[in-house]
């Protein structure tokens, strides 16, 4: 298979991909954002405080977070064809993306919105600030850095996820390697997606690290992330064996 | 101005067991208006929940809050959240933190903002106020600047300016200074004073350092196991015979000197100290008396405090003396050299 062969393929996969996943993204950001906020705010302790809500919202979030994608992708189709008309194809896919990613991305949320301190909470209530106020002024700013990341990781995970959504025709990356590389031996091709997922991954992970960092570096509280923190430990270790020598 | 009457606040500890900690057991408290009022006590003595319970970020299982004639317990409503009316009495209550609770996502200008935000102040109202603030707290040029970026004394001065934005006429301090060195402890405490004498503010503020309750306070009340133990002002509690808050507040010591010599605590609350009491006594007696240990400070313009002096003589022959002092509106105690605690005499 030749390169001018094979540059369109990828071109209609990428497209096809970049929809799916951000699209699914999107989705998954609007819907699982106030869906974790809930579930800290209905928790005991919690402001809005209500056992029921908490458990039931829970409860969704986990049969969600538990099954399998391809799965869940399956066990979905009369709901996709309910809202796209079809099963086949990346708007398809969107809907069994989306669905898996709000349930994923309300957990990673739940657990940056918790690390907040309560402090700065009681603060704002001891001004006179309402439960929207605390959600708007002080859980999401402060959690902020921290939804990056978990933005991030939730894109990754929908890159994974649209590999599958390839398998039952969604199209995508995923897809042209399975169709190409293992139906059809074409190894070429499939080593040239495996390097594209493997760059975009590294980007998307790169941009958001330096986004969630600036962000840090700015408020400090918390200081750069574990693997920024790492890499500064060991500059002064560096220095010191230099004085030795 | 604030005052709180038989307030009770129960925490139960485990919901099914039924286990129950009693953190304030019928607090009766009374801060005048314009007054620095401390409460000290030992962690879990219970100060932090009298606290949260005036402005009601604690419920109070039982008992009421009033702040400047408003009834507070009766704004509560039902349910964990804080109805219209207990949030706009709050805004009216200014609170600063030990741990300062400033939002590291906005610059010191906007933390400040922040209460005028949640009142709907418009934009230029409250970049004006906040400068007027941080101004007012030195700290004007670092209005740009990001919490992580200031030190832990600054952190407080911006709490405080944010404190007082809403214009309160109260002034709510959890431990404000507990997270701080020494010398920044005395320049926090120094603002505190200033804000109070300057703008009319009555504060409120919980320590567990008798330096705080010393340095600042025109009233202060002992806590223990959730309840007030004593109170009153500094010169009240001086002149309470055996106030543990008096002695630590006016702590003295030294030995005597020998064994025929007669140690005496004198207390001096206020009203006499203006006349040289112990060169008088000296003068009048032709007695020799050496100062053992003072602790004498000038409130109002009257001198307070303790002084531990030592007559030559035992106390059989000191009794005219001791009477000459007691004259002058002085409290005496003698010191027992066989017991180091204090004797008391029935000097009120």
């Amino acid at each position: 298979m030749t390169w001018s062969e094979m540059q369109p393929l990828l071109e209609q996969a990428c497209t096809e991909t970049l929809i799916m996943v951000g699209w699914s993204t999107l989705i998954a950001v609007v819907g699982g954002l106030p869906l974790g906020i809930l579930l800290v705010l209905t928790d005991r302790g919690g402001l809005l405080r209500n056992t029921l809500v908490n458990k039931v919202i829970g409860q969704i979030v986990n049969i969600g977070r538990s099954l399998p994608f391809i799965i869940l992708m399956v066990a979905l189709m009369d709901f996709t064809r309910w809202i796209t008309g079809t099963t086949i194809g990346s708007e398809a896919a969107i809907v069994p993306l989306a669905i898996g990613g709000i349930p994923f991305f309300a957990r990673l949320v739940e657990t940056a919105v918790r690390e907040v301190d309560h402090g700065l909470v009681e603060a704002v209530q001891a001004m006179g600030g309402n439960t929207w106020t605390i959600v708007r002024k002080v859980l999401v700013p402060e959690a902020l850095p921290s939804l990056i990341a978990s933005t991030t990781t939730t894109v990754i995970a929908l890159i994974g996820y649209s590999a599958m959504a390839g398998t039952v025709g969604g199209g995508g990356l995923g897809d042209l390697a399975v169709r190409y590389g293992y139906q059809r031996f074409e190894t070429g091709l499939m080593w040239i997606t495996v390097a594209i997922l493997a760059v975009a991954i590294s980007l998307i992970q790169f941009a958001g690290d330096y986004a969630a960092r600036a962000l840090h570096s700015r408020g400090g509280r918390s200081g750069p992330s574990p693997r920024l923190r790492f890499l500064k430990a060991e500059e002064p270790a560096a220095a010191d064996i230099s004085k030795v020598a | 101005m604030i005052t709180t009457t038989g307030l009770t606040k129960v925490y139960r500890t485990h919901r099914s067991r039924g286990g129950e900690v009693t953190a304030l057991d019928g607090v009766d408290l009374h801060v005048r208006e314009g007054e620095v009022y401390g409460v000290i006590g030992q962690s879990g003595a219970g100060k932090s929940s009298l606290i949260r319970c005036v402005n009601l970020l604690e419920r109070p299982t039982s008992g009421t809050v009033t702040v400047d004639g408003r009834d507070l317990t009766a704004l509560a409503g039902r349910g964990p959240r804080a109805g219209r009316e207990l949030r706009q009495a709050r805004s009216r209550i200014g609170m600063v933190f030990q741990h300062f609770n400033l939002l590291s996502s906005r610059t010191v200008q906007d933390n400040v903002e922040l209460p005028l935000e949640i009142l709907g102040k418009s934009g230029k109202e409250r970049s004006r106020k906040a400068l007027e603030l941080l101004d007012l707290v030195g700290l004007a040029d670092k209005a740009k600047a990001y919490p992580a970026q200031l030190s832990g004394g600054q952190k407080q001065r911006v709490g405080i300016a944010r404190a007082l934005t809403g214009d309160p006429k109260v002034l709510l301090s959890d431990e404000a200074t507990s997270a701080l060195d020494p010398e920044t402890t005395r320049s926090i405490l120094h603002l505190l004073r200033d804000l109070n004498r300057r703008l009319g503010l009555t504060v409120l503020l919980i320590t567990h350092e008798m330096d705080v309750v010393k340095s600042i306070c025109d009233s202060a009340a002992l806590m223990e196991n959730g309840r007030i133990v004593e109170s009153g002002t500094v010169t009240e509690l001086l002149a309470t015979p055996g106030s543990e808050l008096a002695s630590a507040l006016f702590p003295v010591g030294g030995e005597a000197s020998g064994d025929d010599r007669t140690v005496l605590d004198v207390t001096f609350h206020g009203d006499s100290a203006t006349q040289p009491v112990i060169s008088q006594l000296s003068r009048t007696y032709n007695i020799d008396i050496s100062i053992l240990g003072a602790a004498i400070d000038t409130v109002g313009g009257l001198q307070v405090g303790r002084m531990r002096i030592e007559l030559p003589g035992r106390y059989e022959d000191n009794v005219v003396p001791v009477g000459f002092l007691r004259e002058q509106g002085l409290q005496i105690d003698v010191v027992d050299r066989e017991q180091p605690a204090l004797v008391k005499e029935g000097a009120k």
